[in-house]
């Protein structure tokens, strides 16, 4: 049998002020003290996978570049440490987007799983080669949260793009 | 000629190739990561960066702050009760040292001048509240409250209540960083108070500390107090550091093993005290300059 495309929806399309928005919250999330229990996916890395995979032309390298500077300074991280994870991250996403999409969703998260894991590797790579220590195994473990709550943020982000076109006082959403 | 070099069609106007983008950027940032750990120049690039992200993090750690206000709140009467008398009890027990502080300050001084000696420095400084811990998991930093407005500067210790925190490494407008002295790259001049003896204390990134180019021989014991030597011109000397926990001794190499734990609460929240810069010290004469090893102080500059 053939497979298809399992999202029979037609979703509105995503407007852009949603995106910077949920892109600016999730930077908001990553500075929240709740970042340093061991766990805690990189909010920003998952939302900009995310929007790289629905939107690539919307949410960009050049979102990757500046999100990753922002938190490189409010990180203290070396300058240039989270910009190149997030843009690799960005690009290999965007690219692999039409194939990913074509995955039901619970598929796409073990998709999506080496791409975060991918980009938080690169940031022990390269603070390793630059001296800093081991932060432990536990470091490893945010993608593996971030890919499995795929699915919930994925609904979460598309929730704007579930509106009818037409408005229906009757209806709750 | 002008119907062959025609632009594509505006139709698919998709900016530069990703791939050519990703070079660009890429390109950026791998500069950035280099000049930033070689040459410490961005700091502008950082420190303006760092004004937009700022008040940002300030707003993202109200929700933590408050609960954390909001639990000392409802701790209640009886806590605060017997926090007070303990306290009360710590001054008193501190009171016969203190009294006699200044008295015993100013007999120093006249020794000191009697003996032509340099007169010691004051401690003076600036207290600051340590907002969070840097969210780097590389290396042991926190950010505290003031920042370039309050004049802080960067190299000035850091001490709390019991000991040396750290080093200001990294100042912004309204805060600055805190380098741990249990971090990887951290390295503190230090005297063992029983027999004078002189190290460098360096973090181990784990928490602890090592003391480092002690021979496997010399004389030092568990529970050995470690203050700082003052050699290094940043450190006023006399602060406690560190407490010998651990000694390995093995004949196959020349330097013992030394663990350490710091004696400040140095991963706790709380507040710290920002000493203010010591006065120039004067220059190491020539030929201290070339040699290496950090076991010390030559004679030379020991017996001044």
């Amino acid at each position: 049998m053939q497979p298809t495309f399992s999202s029979s929806r037609i979703l509105l399309p995503a407007r852009s002020w949603f995106v910077i928005f949920s892109l600016f919250a999730a930077l908001l999330l990553n500075f929240l003290p709740t970042a340093h229990w061991p766990g805690i996916p990189d909010w920003v890395a998952l939302v900009l996978c995310f929007w790289s995979i629905r939107e690539p032309r919307r949410a960009g390298m050049g979102w990757a570049f500046m999100l990753g500077l922002a938190m490189d300074v409010a990180d203290g991280a070396v300058l240039g440490q989270h910009c190149l994870a997030y843009l690799l991250l960005s690009y290999v996403a965007a690219g692999q987007s039409r194939r990913i999409l074509w995955f039901p969703l619970s598929q796409q998260a073990l998709q999506v799983l080496p791409i975060l894991l991918g980009s938080q590797l690169i940031q022990l790579v390269m603070r390793l080669l630059a001296g800093g220590e081991f932060p432990g195994w536990s470091y490893l473990i945010g993608p593996l949260v971030a890919s499995t709550i795929w699915v919930p943020i994925t609904f979460l982000l598309l929730l704007p793009q579930y509106q009818p076109v037409e408005r229906d006082d009757n209806r709750p959403l | 000629m002008a119907g062959i070099d025609h632009a594509p069609p505006p139709f698919f106007k998709r900016g530069p190739a990703p791939l050519a983008l990703l070079t660009f950027y890429v390109a950026i940032s791998l500069a950035l990561f280099v000049i930033d750990l070689r040459l410490r120049s961005v700091d502008l690039v950082r420190q303006s960066i760092a004004l937009v992200t700022d008040p940002v993090q300030r707003v993202a750690q109200t929700p933590g702050s408050l609960v954390d206000y909001a639990a000392d709140y409802l701790r209640g009467l009886q806590n605060l009760l017997d926090e007070n008398t303990h306290l009360k009890q710590a001054q008193l027990r501190t009171a016969p040292n203190l009294l006699r502080l200044e008295h015993l300050e100013s007999e120093n001084e006249r020794l000191r001048k009697l003996l032509a000696v340099k007169e010691r420095e004051k401690a003076s400084g600036e207290v600051a509240k340590i907002m969070y811990t840097s969210r780097d998991p590389f290396s042991r930093r926190i950010v505290i409250d003031k920042g370039q407005q309050a004049g802080i500067i960067a190299g000035q210790p850091a001490i709390d209540e019991a000991g040396i925190v750290g080093q200001v490494t990294r100042i912004f407008p309204f805060s600055a960083e805190i380098t741990l002295i249990t971090d990887k790259d951290q390295a503190v001049p230090v005297q063992i108070v029983r027999n004078g003896q002189r190290s460098v204390v360096f973090g181990l990134g784990n928490g602890d500390l090592e003391l480092r180019y002690i021979p496997a021989h010399a004389d030092i014991k568990e529970g050995d107090l470690l203050v700082t030597s003052g050699l290094d011109g940043i450190y006023l000397p006399g602060f406690p550091v560190a407490r010998i926990a651990s000694i390995e001794r093995e004949n196959t190499y020349t330097f013992a093993r030394i663990r350490c734990v710091p004696i400040a609460a140095v991963e706790n929240f709380g507040e710290v005290l920002v000493l203010a810069p010591r006065q120039a010290q004067p220059a190491p004469p020539e030929e201290v300059m070339g040699r290496s090893g950090n076991t010390g102080v030559p004679k030379k500059a020991a017996s001044k």
